[in-house]
C-alpha cells in the first residue's frame, strides 16, 4: 500500500466526504460513488465514523477494489480506493 | 478436489463469473428499534456487492406494511436498554411508548441516520429482495395490496431454498 506521505501522487477521479455520517452511510455512499466510476478510477473517501477504519477496507475487499492508501493521522480518515476490474 | 469437480468449477466460473456472496436475513420483529438492524445489514451487504434477501415474518411484516412501516413504535415496556431509563413497569403507563418512540426518532435524526422509509428505499434501490411471509399474511389478514410495492410473497420453503444458497444467514 502507498505510504500516507506519497498520496499526493495518486490521481484522484472523484472525492466523497462522509464526515459526520455513521454506518452504514459511508459504505453505502462509497459503493454508489464507486458504481459511477470506471475500473482503474480512484475515489478519495473522507470518513469520521470510527468504524470506517475497518469498514472501508472490508468494502474494498468484498467489492474487489484496491485500497491504495489510508491516512488517519488527523482524526479524519482518508481512503484512496481504486475501482477493481470485476467490481 | 477431484479433476472432474475442478473442471466443473472452472466451467462454472467461465460461464457465470465468480459466485456473488448472498445474505439471507429474517426480520421477525416489528418495533422501531428492531426494524433498523436488518435494514442496516441488508443495505451494507448490498453495498459490498452481495445479493441480499430479507424474509419479513410475524411482526416483522409490519416493516413492509404500507400503513404501518412509518408508524413503528419503540417499546418502553420490557426494554430496559431503551431511551427511557426507568423501571420497566413504567413502560405500561400510557404515553411511555409514544415518548420512547419520539426519543428514538430524535436520536436517529440527530445522528443523521436515515429513517425506516429511507432505508427501505435504499435497500430497494440496491435490489434487495423483500420476502413477505405468506403465513403471516394469512394469520394477520394482510393482503398483497396492503404491502409496499415490490414484495415477493413467499412461504418458508421458498425462503429456505434461497437461504440454503446463502453465505450468511441471520435471524433478527
Amino acid at each position: 500500500m502507498t505510504q500516507a506521505n506519497e498520496v499526493g501522487a495518486i490521481e484522484v477521479t472523484d472525492v466523497l466526504d462522509t464526515s459526520g455520517l455513521l454506518c452504514p452511510l459511508p459504505v453505502y455512499q462509497a459503493a454508489l460513488a464507486l458504481k459511477k466510476l470506471q475500473p482503474g478510477d480512484v475515489l478519495e473517501l473522507i470518513c469520521t465514523d470510527p468504524g470506517s477504519l475497518e469498514d472501508i477496507p472490508a468494502l474494498a475487499r468484498q467489492r474487489q477494489d484496491v485500497l491504495l492508501a489510508v491516512d488517519d493521522q488527523t482524526g479524519v480518515q482518508k481512503f484512496w480506493i481504486e475501482k477493481g476490474e470485476d467490481a | 478436489m477431484t479433476d472432474l469437480a475442478e473442471s466443473l468449477a472452472t466451467i462454472d466460473q467461465i460461464e457465470t463469473g465468480p459466485k456473488r456472496k448472498r445474505l439471507a436475513l429474517v426480520a421477525s420483529k416489528g418495533t422501531l428499534d428492531a426494524a433498523y438492524p436488518p435494514l442496516i445489514l441488508a443495505t451494507t451487504a448490498a453495498s459490498l456487492g452481495w445479493e441480499v434477501g430479507i424474509y419479513f415474518t410475524f411482526y416483522g411484516l409490519d416493516i413492509l406494511h404500507d400503513d404501518r412501516y412509518q408508524k413503528l413504535k419503540m417499546p418502553a415496556l420490557a426494554n430496559p436498554a431503551g431511551p427511557i431509563r426507568l423501571p420497566t413497569f413504567v413502560g405500561a403507563i400510557p404515553g411511555a411508548t409514544a415518548a420512547a418512540t419520539k426519543v428514538m426518532k430524535r436520536w436517529m435524526k440527530r445522528s443523521r441516520m436515515p429513517d425506516v422509509a429511507e432505508f427501505i428505499e435504499m435497500a430497494q434501490g440496491l435490489d434487495v429482495t423483500f420476502f413477505a411471509c405468506a403465513t403471516t399474511m394469512g394469520v394477520m389478514g394482510v393482503e398483497e395490496g396492503d404491502l409496499i410495492a415490490g414484495c415477493d410473497i413467499a412461504g418458508a420453503a421458498k425462503f429456505l431454498d434461497y437461504a440454503a444458497g446463502a453465505d450468511v444467514q441471520l435471524f433478527v
